[in-house]
């Protein structure tokens, strides 16, 4: 009986300090929508105040007067898909073939992909901007995805679990006449669904949220992703608050929406990988 | 007859031809490039011309990619105190019977998932020296009040607790993971033995959990290196810390993209490179002395 009370209050001690912590966790957020609904008076106010006066859902259209939020917002949803079904693709191809097929040059090809691993990405991005220039690519959705496309870090975390599956599976299939396309195909795509899912969450996540590429190579408004016109509206509006913070506050929703339906899956790709853009 | 040692050579060449036709086009041929041009001369409408060691004298013969490499490590260090507020919210989360675990958990991670540039506008909003909430809420309590990122004194510090609260969520998953590995009989053990929650948190848990923590302080360390999102944003073109706060990667952006010297930024680049590597290696041999696998 004793005992039952003190784990209790033991927790409660628990509860207080996590809900503190919380609170001063997401209180950005909530300050965030409280400012989006206010006044560019109210917004500057000394001292602040907490609750709008009435609240200003104008503001949210405001920002999509200022600056073309549609295609802003079209432009990174499709970057997005391009760059994870490319990624998923590249990835699962060449995770497999590293994982499963015995071929000539496995080790010092397989080095190739992991070394790009290990090199901060400032490395690759002034000659990516030259190829994708010669190309002819500047302002274009493949500009925004192609490169993370062929990102080695979905090599490697499929790679990682690929390695996992029993090599009877391979075998048996090819007794039974299966080619590795067929093996790849029908066999290991399907039971690396787990690992998929995680790749595809996290590539959605450095895609949506990525700020230094599409910064560089999509620099007319109407083909840039949200991140950069957000960038450019605190440049071109860089004190009405309520608009900034309603517009900031519309482009993180989606991810957070995401996060809160796959929760499971978000935090088992984050344990995976181990690893965040 | 022998056994073929490469039964699947062909299929391989099949298979990997697009990966690796991208790895070459986008990664492999820009890490050559990248060096190449660090040693080259010109610009993008005369071409290169590699020309030997200018580039890589006059960074560092300027002042600006010291006070960078200052700055960058200055950051990692301050971020890198957020490991030790994740343990302690790790380890609270992970007592046995606590209720509302994944609830906490949620709230935790979500500035993990919001866009970087969303963030630190609203960070930069609640620094506001004028009218910024934090000044109010200091005030209220007594303490300083200042134009947090518009102060060279202040910004990079201001931005770093940022940082830390980005990454709280991620290092949290990491050591919880670590966590569910530590036997419970060893915690039991040292109940039995009338040790107290603090105690058992420092003799069993925390010595159990190094290599998770090591994990951890390793890819914090690396991720702040990177740090270029919230600066770009916290401290737009204009403001006055700007000059002193610069991190390495925003002197790349700067120099490649901005002021267009491509063969500078090339250099700058390959600083990131070798200040990545040491610090990480440093820490790798730093390990032994702290670091445990059971």
């Amino acid at each position: 009986m004793r005992k039952t009370r003190v784990r209790a209050s033991r927790h409660l001690v628990t509860h207080v300090v996590l809900m503190a912590g919380a609170l001063l966790m997401v209180s950005p957020f909530i300050w965030q929508f409280l400012t989006s609904l206010k006044t560019l008076g109210e917004s500057t106010r000394v001292p602040p105040t907490v609750l709008p006066e009435s609240a200003q859902w104008s503001n949210y259209s405001a920002f999509f007067d200022v600056v073309p939020v549609g295609s802003m917002a079209v432009n990174s949803v499709l970057a997005l898909v391009l760059r994870v079904v490319g990624q998923l693709l590249v990835a699962s191809l060449a995770a497999y073939v590293f994982a499963r097929l015995r071929f000539r040059f496995r080790g010092p090809l397989l080095a190739g992909f992991l070394v790009v691993l290990m090199v901060p990405p400032q490395l690759f991005v002034i000659p990516q901007y030259e190829v994708i220039r010669t190309m002819g690519w500047l302002n274009s959705i493949q500009a925004l995805a192609l490169p993370g496309a062929f990102s080695a870090f979905g090599v490697f975390v499929l790679y990682q679990f690929m390695r996992t599956l029993p090599p009877e599976l391979d075998e048996a299939a090819r007794m039974d006449g299966a080619n590795p396309w067929q093996i790849y195909l029908r066999i290991v795509l399907p039971l690396c669904r787990p690992a998929l899912a995680a790749l595809t969450i996290l590539t959605s996540l450095f895609s949506w949220n990525d700020l230094l590429w599409p910064l560089i190579v999509n620099t007319i408004p109407d083909r840039m992703t949200l991140p950069v016109g957000l960038a450019t509206l605190q440049g071109a509006q860089g004190t009405d608050y309520p608009v900034l913070m309603a517009g900031s506050l519309l482009t993180i929703l989606p991810m957070v929406l995401v996060f809160v339906l796959l929760q499971k899956q978000f935090i088992r790709g984050i344990a995976m990988s181990g690893l965040k853009a | 007859m022998r056994p073929n040692r490469y039964p699947d050579n062909a299929w391989a060449a099949v298979l990997l031809a697009v990966p690796f036709a991208g790895l070459v086009i986008f990664y492999l041929w820009p890490l050559l490039r990248t060096v190449l041009l660090s040693f080259s001369e010109g610009t993008a409408f005369t071409g290169y011309t590699i020309t030997g060691f200018g580039n890589w004298q006059r960074l560092f013969d300027g002042d600006d990619i010291w006070r960078a490499l200052v700055n960058t490590l200055v950051y990692a260090a301050i971020v890198l105190l957020g490991v030790p507020i994740a343990m302690v919210v790790a380890a609270l989360l992970h007592q046995r019977g606590l209720r509302g675990r994944s609830f906490y958990r949620t709230l935790y991670f979500i500035p993990v998932v919001t866009m970087p540039v969303a963030v630190a506008m609203v960070w930069r909003y609640i620094y506001n020296g004028d009218f910024g909430l934090l000044n109010e809420v200091l005030d209220a309590v007594g303490g300083p009040t200042r134009a947090w990122v518009a102060d060279p004194d202040t910004a990079l510090y201001a931005v770093a607790v940022v940082g830390i609260w980005m990454a709280l969520g991620t290092n949290l998953i990491i050591l919880a993971a670590g966590l569910e590995a530590v036997p419970q009989t060893l915690e039991e053990a040292a109940m039995l033995d009338g040790a107290g929650p603090v105690r058992r948190f420092f003799s069993v848990t925390v010595p159990l959990l190094t290599p998770s923590i090591f994990l951890v302080s390793v890819l914090s360390v690396i991720g702040s290196l990177q740090m270029f999102d919230l600066l770009f944003i916290m401290l737009g073109r204009t403001n006055p810390a700007l000059a002193d706060s610069k991190t390495i990667v925003y002197l790349f952006y700067e120099e490649a993209f901005v002021r267009n010297d491509r063969p500078l930024g090339a250099v700058i680049a390959l600083v990131t490179l070798v200040v990545t590597l040491a610090v990480t290696a440093v820490q790798f041999r730093l390990q032994r002395r702290w670091v445990t696998y059971a």
